[in-house]
C-alpha cells in the first residue's frame, strides 16, 4: 500500500504531525512521535512554537530525543523548569493551544484508550493508563492524535476503556461533562491519511489521503464509518530538509523513527 | 441558560433535579468514582496528626538507609516515590524495602515506572492507584508488573491521571478535603477514580472533585540537603513540592549533605523545608539506574538487563538476588553495576558528551 519511497511511515507521521502545528502557539506533548513532530516544527516552519512537558519543562530547545517526558532534555535551554502543578494549572487556565498525543485505540469521536485491553479488574493486557493524556486532552484547546497503524483493531467502534476524552458521546458531550468549552480533538494522523472532525456530528472525517492510499484502504482499515467528503486532498510529503533534520538531528539512533 | 445547566451525562435526570432545586443550587453529587479512596483523611484528623507527630525542632535526622526504612516503612502502608518515572528516584530506599521484605504496600502510580515495576515485581507492592504505571515510556511495557496485574497478584484499585494525582497531593498539603478540577470528566478514568463530580455552585456546570491523599510515607531523592532535611532540587520539581508537604513521613535521600549555612545563603533555593522531613540519608549516585538531572543520565544497559530478566519470574528473582539481596549496601551495588568507570560514562551522557544508546530497542 505504502509505496517504496524515500521515507518510512514513521518519518511521514512525524512530518504530517509537525505540519499541523503553528508558529507562535503552544503545544503540550506526549512521549515519542509527538515530541519529534514538535521539534521538527520548531526547526522548520514554527520557530516560535512553545513546547510544554507535563513534569515541568517549559519552552526547551531539545538537544537530543528525550526517552521520558520528565528528563533533563525536556528543559534543556528552557524558559523555565518548574513543576507538574505549574504546567497542569496553566493548561487548565487556557494557555495551551495544541495537545499532542499518540494513541493505540481510538473511536470515531477521538476518545482514546491507553488503560486496558479486556476487563479492567483482570485485564488481558494492562497498559500504562492515562499518564498525562487525560489532562492534555481535557485542557488543550485543539488535540492532535497520532495513530501509527490505523486498522480495524485500532479504529474501533467502542474503546475498551475510555482513558482520554475526545468528543465523548458526540456533539456537546464535552460541555455536558464539564470539560472546557469548544476544546477537543482537531486532527488525527495515521499511516493512511489525515483526518479532522465534522463540525456538526463531531465524527472523524477524512481530510487527505497519503500518496498511494485509496478511499477503499481507509474504509477497510476502520471498524467505524469514517465520513468521506466529496473533496479529499492528497497529504503533502516531507522534503529532503525535513528528512535530514529528522534523521541527523532529532533521532539519529532511529529509536522512534526506525532505520 | 438551560443549555449550560443541561450539564450531566445523564442529562434528562439532571435537568429535572435542577428544576426541583431552581435557584438555590446545591452541590449536587452527579457521579461518584468507584475507585478505592487511598490515603484520605479528614482535614482535622490530618492536622491533629501533624500537630502531634511532626517536630518543629531543628535536629539532626541523618541515619542509614536500613534505619530509615525499618523506622518509617511498615507493612500495609500507602507509599509514594518522588521524581518522575526514571528521573530522580530514591533507589536505595526502594532496594532496602525489598531487602527488608515489606509486604502489602499500596503505591501511588503517579507516573511510577522503574520504582513501581521493581517493587511490584518483588512482591512488596500488591495494590496501586494508577496514573501511569507498568510501562517504561519509550522503552516499552514493564514485563514484571504487568504480569503481576494480569495474574491478579497486584490490584489496580483506582485510576487517575498525572494532574489527578498531583492535585491529590495539593489538596492534602493545603489541608483541604478535595480540590476542584476540570480533568477526568466524562471518562472511564474518572469513573474508576476516587473523585466525585458535583454541580459547581458558582458556574452551575459539572466540576470534578479530587480527594486529598496523604501517603503514610514518601521518599524523595534530592541534589543536596543539610542534616535537618532542608533540601535543594536543581531541576524540575515534578510533584515533589506538594508530595513532600503532604506525606505523613518523609525520607530524603541526597547526593550530598551540606552545611546549614549553605542552605541559608540562598534560601530561595530550598524546595523542601526541614519540618516536613523525618529522615536524611546520604546516598551518592542514589538514583542509579535512573537519571539525576545535571549529574548523571540513565544507565540504559542496567535498565535493559532488568527489562530482559523481568520477563520471567525466575529472571526477576535472579535480578533481585544479584543486585538487591546479594549486596549489603548501595556502594556495593554501584560497584556491581560497573563502579567509577560506569558512573563517569553516565555523567558524560548527561552532558551529551557520549552518543545515545537504546539497548532495549530489540526488546520492544
Amino acid at each position: 500500500m505504502v509505496q517504496e519511497s524515500k521515507y518510512n511511515v514513521r518519518e511521514a507521521l512525524a512530518f504530517r504531525g509537525a505540519s499541523v502545528l503553528e508558529d507562535k502557539k503552544s503545544v503540550f506533548v506526549g512521549t515519542g512521535l509527538p515530541i519529534i513532530a514538535s521539534v521538527l516544527a520548531q526547526r522548520t516552519h514554527a520557530p516560535g512554537l512553545f513546547i510544554v512537558f507535563e513534569a515541568g519543562g517549559l519552552g526547551p530547545q531539545i538537544p537530543e530525543l528525550p526517552i521520558s517526558v520528565g528528563e533533563s532534555r525536556t528543559y534543556f535551554k528552557a524558559i523555565a523548569a518548574s513543576s507538574m502543578h505549574d504546567v497542569m494549572s496553566i493548561s487548565q487556565a487556557g494557555y495551551i493551544d495544541f495537545g499532542f498525543l499518540g494513541a493505540a485505540q481510538m473511536d470515531m469521536y477521538g476518545n482514546i484508550n491507553t488503560t486496558v485491553i479486556g476487563d479492567h479488574d483482570l485485564p488481558q493486557v494492562r497498559l500504562p493508563g492515562s499518564g498525562g493524556a487525560n489532562d492534555v486532552a481535557s485542557f488543550s484547546q485543539r488535540l492532535i492524535i497520532i495513530v501509527a497503524s490505523q486498522s480495524k483493531r485500532t479504529f474501533v467502534k467502542q474503546v475498551d476503556f475510555l482513558t482520554t476524552p475526545g468528543y465523548l458521546d458526540g456533539p456537546g458531550g464535552r460541555e455536558r461533562a464539564g470539560l472546557p468549552e469548544k476544546s477537543g480533538p482537531y486532527r488525527v494522523i495515521t499511516q493512511l491519511g489525515i483526518y479532522g472532525f465534522d463540525e456538526k456530528t463531531k465524527r472523524l472525517t477524512l481530510i487527505s489521503l497519503n500518496p498511494g492510499v485509496t478511499i477503499a484502504d481507509i474504509k477497510e482499515n476502520s471498524s467505524f464509518e469514517i465520513i468521506i467528503p466529496d473533496e479529499v486532498g492528497i497529504s503533502s510529503e516531507p522534503t529532503e530538509e525535513h528528512l535530514r533534520i529528522l534523521r541527523e538531528e532529532i533521532d539519529p539512533a532511529g529509536i522512534v523513527l526506525g532505520k | 441558560m438551560v443549555g449550560d445547566l443541561n450539564a450531566s451525562p445523564t442529562a434528562g435526570l439532571f435537568v429535572i433535579k435542577f428544576l426541583l432545586e431552581v435557584k438555590g443550587v446545591k452541590m449536587q453529587v452527579l457521579k461518584e468514582g468507584k475507585g478505592e479512596l487511598l490515603g484520605w483523611h479528614d482535614p482535622d484528623e490530618a492536622r491533629k496528626w501533624v500537630l502531634e507527630n511532626k517536630s518543629r525542632e531543628l535536629k539532626n535526622k541523618t541515619m542509614s538507609v536500613k534505619e530509615a526504612v525499618s523506622r518509617f516503612v511498615h507493612d500495609g502502608d500507602f507509599i509514594a516515590s518522588g521524581g518522575f518515572g526514571h528521573i530522580r528516584v530514591s533507589m536505595a530506599i526502594i532496594y532496602e524495602i525489598i531487602r527488608q521484605g515489606k509486604r502489602n504496600l499500596s503505591m501511588a502510580g503517579k507516573t511510577a515506572v522503574h520504582d513501581l515495576d521493581v517493587l511490584v515485581g518483588s512482591g512488596c507492592v500488591n495494590k496501586a492507584e494508577v496514573a501511569y504505571s507498568f510501562g517504561h515510556e519509550l522503552r516499552g511495557l514493564s514485563p514484571a508488573s504487568r504480569r503481576m496485574v494480569e495474574s491478579g497478584q497486584c490490584k489496580v484499585v483506582a485510576e487517575t491521571s498525572n494532574a489527578g494525582y498531583q492535585w491529590r497531593w495539593l489538596a492534602a498539603m493545603m489541608g483541604l478535603p478535595f480540590i476542584p478540577s476540570r480533568n477526568l470528566l466524562g471518562t472511564d478514568t474518572g469513573s474508576h477514580s476516587s473523585c466525585k463530580v458535583v454541580t459547581d455552585p458558582f458556574t452551575r456546570k459539572p466540576i470534578n472533585l479530587i480527594p486529598a491523599a496523604y501517603p503514610d510515607v514518601a521518599f524523595i531523592h534530592v541534589h543536596r540537603c543539610d542534616v535537618y532535611g532542608n533540601a535543594q532540587i536543581d531541576s524540575i520539581l515534578v510533584e515533589d513540592f506538594e508530595l513532600s508537604r503532604c506525606a505523613r513521613r518523609l525520607i530524603i535521600t541526597t547526593e550530598e549533605i551540606v552545611e546549614n549555612e549553605f542552605i541559608r545563603r540562598e534560601p530561595w533555593r530550598t524546595s523542601i523545608p526541614f519540618l516536613v522531613v523525618d529522615a536524611v540519608v546520604e546516598v551518592p549516585y542514589g538514583s542509579h539506574p535512573c537519571e539525576m538531572p545535571g549529574m548523571y543520565y540513565y544507565d540504559e544497559d542496567h535498565i535493559s538487563e532488568w527489562l530482559t530478566l523481568s520477563k520471567t519470574t525466575e529472571g526477576t528473582d535472579e535480578y533481585l538476588q544479584k543486585y538487591v539481596f546479594g549486596v549489603d549496601n548501595f556502594e556495593d551495588y554501584l560497584e556491581l553495576c560497573g563502579g567509577v568507570k560506569r558512573l563517569n560514562y553516565l555523567k558524560k551522557r548527561e552532558f551529551l558528551r557520549e552518543p545515545m544508546t537504546a539497548p532495549w530497542r530489540k526488546l520492544r
